[in-house]
């Protein structure tokens, strides 16, 4: 069958798991039924085990779901501690959900498909070399993609049913409470798994560092956890995210970042208590930088920005040019540590953040967001998922929540990335719908959607600003780089990608080799 | 592509002529002319290299409209013959002669870029020449240099060659420039042709950076002689016109269009007569307002 | 054209083709590395064949190491490459550009 966005979805599939396909990206007034977990209750003074193992005997069996987040990115460490006990424990038939998986995971995940440990997996996204072994057929079962919000929809609503959650923490006290801000492995919010922590019928904490009750602020509640598991060490600090954020001096990236300044402070959303989304590229911090400018030359303050936090932002907070920042994860040490001592730098749960199905999110309330794209095509549906080869290189994250939520989109990219075009007439994957792309800004010029006459007649009249067609920048990427020879792939479906609101907006093929 | 002898000209930005990466964003800067390099920033070893890798880009990269300038290696080299009939070959707008120091150096060039015109069909005279000024020598012969051919696009004074054949070197006042910078430029305007400042190469010195072209500008410089894209914006804010300098230029425009329409031979404005030199200054300024976009097209003033 | 050395020209940085030239016998065999081979292999094949056609090479090994080229950084370096292999850098045939 085909969904709205002209993608070919597989039948048999779509039958056996009972999906629907992508219709609208308008999440509409459905009244939907949560589900809760199940409490085994305790008086739950001191949770703190030495084993592990026990916990994993205990508590998992054959064929359950079990769940991390990725908080501390490539410095984790709790993941393969709990994943290698697991695989030599000789479990099967588990289904992996964590908030995404990141490169430091992979080699384990790969071992525990091939030993049959995983046989599904749900993933806002994967890279490296689990992203090319599943591409190439690796994984039987497809693998579901999910945004950041959808994640926290799916939970609430009771597709993902997490049985165990095994969650890494920088500290908690011996009753469970706990926060990512202080101690060795610091990662800042805990936003992604405090939905877990919500909805896991088990939850799991692992921690180097057990502190005196009560331990405040509690971002993890004593009422949600069962054990406390003491490890040598949780994280490595300087994995977690790049020490200090460096603005870029890639003089492309600048003049993106310089274009996209350009269209948001001549937007008509540029006003007092604006609010934006910017993601942790090099032209995303850029952009942070000259729109400070001119927030100051203009004196204009931002209400909040929102989503994946850096330094610079909370550099903005602390000037007094934001408001609030609100928080859901925090990519650099400074905007990590900097959640301890800001008050206005709110933590955030995924849901709060960007879940289409409850009662409003934060991405609703945004006027601009700034996103990336590996491609993008002249319907302006966007590609964040597999790379021009068709492997499986990147990850949903929020790009569909905010994209949907926020007034104004903004695309950037640069038109060609060395010979593979980045506008293109048709994506490898869609993963965020162009009706919910409002701009792209590239080296060669600006295209607006067609849907948003409106921004195409305030922009045109701002001189220096490019506006041109999307279609004549793809005609100039394709001057430059030529034709692709279209990509072979089998009639093997190897993932899914959900829209946030669980319709299947495209699926990715096994590639040929 | 063919050469104009007259436009706006006030950032020449240098890219190395052997590196691809560079050379295909070169066009997305919004630089007046792009100069790809076949002397200085390419090794002994890959001249040959170079020269058909720029070859192939002045063929089918897009530079935005900017004039192109390649810089060809110096007469005394064995790359030069080579170097100019590839160049005529590929169409540029203006070959640069490093190490001018007379003349007929530059009689020669001209001579050998409408040798090779006629040898592939070119129409002559389509190809401008501009001269690098890099030398005691070069200053001293700047003015016979400026008025050596009617192809003459500019001269351009190159700091670094020029202080150390002055036995000295480059200092943040500028002080060790100031014959060269004054000569060459009284050169230029005197023969009518540009006049193209020399580089400033250290990035992280912004306040040098714009005491320095804040000073070129206003001895009369056209422009400056760039390395990085980034400071294509610094120079431009820095010939901005303002908005009394543009208000007057329009005031003079609408003096021009009023004489056309009265047939009269005579500008005036507010009863005196209006000069040749101040008619240019005002297309000049107004040319400049439309490029950084500081007038709509009605020409009303939008800058800050 | 003889071949005379084995030719090299082109770098590892981005955006350039390293083109290493050397004899055949059994006309242009091309040995290509690229991240993009899969989309643009054939082209580049091509450009080079053709490139090499032109200047008068018929017979030639070929070891291309793409890092993202255009085509006119495939052909400059395929020329620069074929130059040095037949020692005609210093009085290069410009009639094949």
């Amino acid at each position: 069958m085909e969904n709205k966005v002209k993608r070919n979805l597989p039948d048999d599939l779509m039958k056996e798991l009972d999906l629907k396909p992508f219709e609208t990206s308008k999440a509409g007034n459905p009244t939907v039924q949560r589900v809760a977990p199940k409490v085994r209750v305790t008086e739950g003074q001191n949770k703190v085990v030495d084993s592990l193992d026990d916990v994993i005997k205990n508590n998992l069996k054959d064929g359950v779901t079990i769940s991390f987040h990725h908080h501390f990115r490539n410095g984790d460490f709790a993941f393969n501690t709990v994943m290698k006990k697991i695989i030599d424990m000789g479990y099967k038939d588990l289904t992996l959900a964590p908030s995404s998986l990141t490169g430091v995971m992979n080699d384990t995940v790969i071992e525990a498909i091939k030993k049959g440990v995983i046989t599904n997996i749900t993933s806002s996204g994967m890279r490296g070399s689990l992203g090319e072994f599943v591409s190439k057929g690796g994984l039987k079962n497809p693998v579901i993609f999910r945004s950041h919000g959808n994640r926290a929809r799916s939970i609430e609503d009771g597709e993902i049913k997490i049985d165990v959650a095994f969650l890494g923490v920088p500290n908690a006290d011996p009753a469970g409470n706990a926060n990512g801000q202080e101690g060795d492995a610091v990662f800042g919010s805990l936003g992604y798994a405090l939905m877990d922590a919500a909805y896991a019928d088990k939850v799991v904490l692992l921690t180097d560092n057990i502190v005196s009750y009560p331990n405040t602020p509690a971002s993890i509640k004593q009422d949600q956890v069962d054990y406390v598991v003491k490890v040598d060490k949780i994280g490595d600090p300087d994995k977690i995210g790049s020490g200090a954020t460096r603005f870029t001096k890639d003089p492309k990236e600048l003049k993106i970042a310089q274009m996209v300044n350009q269209v948001i402070v001549n937007s008509p959303y540029y006003k007092d208590g604006f609010s934006f989304q910017t993601g942790s590229g090099g032209a995303a911090l850029a952009v942070t930088r000259y729109l400070r400018q001119a927030m100051i030359d203009d004196g204009i303050k931002a209400s909040f920005a929102v989503g994946g936090i850096t330094k610079p932002m909370c550099d903005l907070l602390e000037e007094g040019l934001i408001n609030k920042l609100m928080d859901v994860q925090d990519f650099d040490k400074g905007s990590a540590a900097s959640m301890a001592k800001n008050k206005n730098q709110q933590e955030i749960d995924a849901s709060w953040y960007a879940d289409p199905h409850n009662k409003g999110a934060v991405v609703n309330n945004l006027d601009v967001s700034i996103l990336s794209a590996l491609q993008i095509d002249t319907d302006f549906n966007v590609n964040v998922m597999t790379g021009s080869d068709g492997v499986i290189r990147g990850a949903v994250g929020g790009h569909q929540d905010s994209a949907a939520g926020a007034k104004m989109t903004i695309i950037t990219a640069p038109l060609v990335r060395g010979r593979n075009a980045t506008v293109v007439p048709k994506v490898e994957t869609v993963v965020t719908p162009g009706e919910s792309i409002d701009v792209l800004v590239t080296e060669r010029g600006i295209a607006i959607n067609p849907k948003r006459q409106d921004l195409i007649d305030t922009l045109s009249k701002v001189p220096g600003l490019k506006i041109v067609d999307i279609k004549d920048l793809q005609a100039q990427a394709e001057k430059q780089v030529g034709v692709p020879k279209p990509l072979e792939y089998t009639d093997r479906t190897v993932a899914l990608v959900e829209y946030r609101d669980g319709t299947i907006i495209d699926a990715i093929k096994q590639v040929k080799d | 592509m063919t050469y104009v002898k007259n436009r706006l000209r006030r950032t020449m930005m240098f890219v190395p002529g052997n590196n691809p990466a560079m050379i295909k964003d070169a066009g997305i800067y919004g630089a007046d002319s792009i100069m790809l390099d076949l002397e200085d920033s390419v090794s002994l070893t890959e001249k040959d290299a170079a020269r058909l890798l720029v070859y192939e880009a002045i063929k089918t990269v897009d530079f935005g409209g900017a004039e192109v300038v390649v810089r060809v290696n110096g007469q005394d080299t064995p790359f030069y013959d080579e170097d100019v009939k590839a160049m005529v070959k590929a169409g540029v707008d203006v070959i640069r002669l490093p190490k001018t120091e007379s003349a007929a150096m530059i009689q020669k060039l001209v001579k050998d870029v409408e040798k090779w015109e006629a040898e592939f069909g070119i129409e002559k005279g389509s190809i401008g020449v501009m001269a690098a000024i890099e030398s005691a020598k070069g200053v001293l012969h700047a003015p016979e240099i400026a008025e050596s051919t009617p192809l003459m696009m500019g001269l351009a004074v190159s700091g670094e060659d020029y202080t150390a054949d002055m036995h000295t070197k480059r200092y943040p006042d500028g002080r060790e420039l100031e014959f060269a910078r004054n000569m060459v430029l009284q050169a230029a305007r005197a023969a009518d042709v540009y006049a193209f400042d020399t580089v400033f190469s250290n990035m992280k010195d912004t306040e040098g950076f714009y005491r320095e072209t804040n000073y070129i500008h206003e001895l009369g410089y056209d422009g400056k002689s760039l390395v990085n894209p980034r400071q294509i914006a610094m120079v431009n804010k820095v010939f901005n016109p303002s908005k009394e300098e543009i208000e007057e230029a329009q005031n003079v425009e609408a003096a021009i269009a009023e004489a056309k329409a009265k047939g009269s031979g005579v500008i005036s404005m507010n009863g005196k007569m209006v000069d040749k030199p101040v008619v240019e200054k005002a297309t000049r300024v107004l040319e400049t307002a439309k490029a950084s976009n500081l007038i709509d097209e009605e020409g009303n003033y939008i800058g800050e | 054209m003889e071949i005379k050395t084995i030719g090299v020209a082109g770098t590892l940085e981005s955006s350039d083709i390293q083109i290493m030239i050397s004899k055949g016998t059994n006309g242009v065999e091309i040995d290509l590395d690229s991240d993009v081979k899969k989309a643009y292999g054939d082209q580049i094949n091509h450009v080079i064949t053709e490139t090499l056609n032109k200047y008068g090479i018929e017979d030639a090994k070929v070891k291309a190491t793409d890092k993202g080229a255009l085509d006119c950084v495939i052909k400059a370096r395929t020329l620069a490459a074929a130059q040095r292999a037949t020692e005609t850098q210093d009085k290069p045939d410009l009639e094949v550009l």
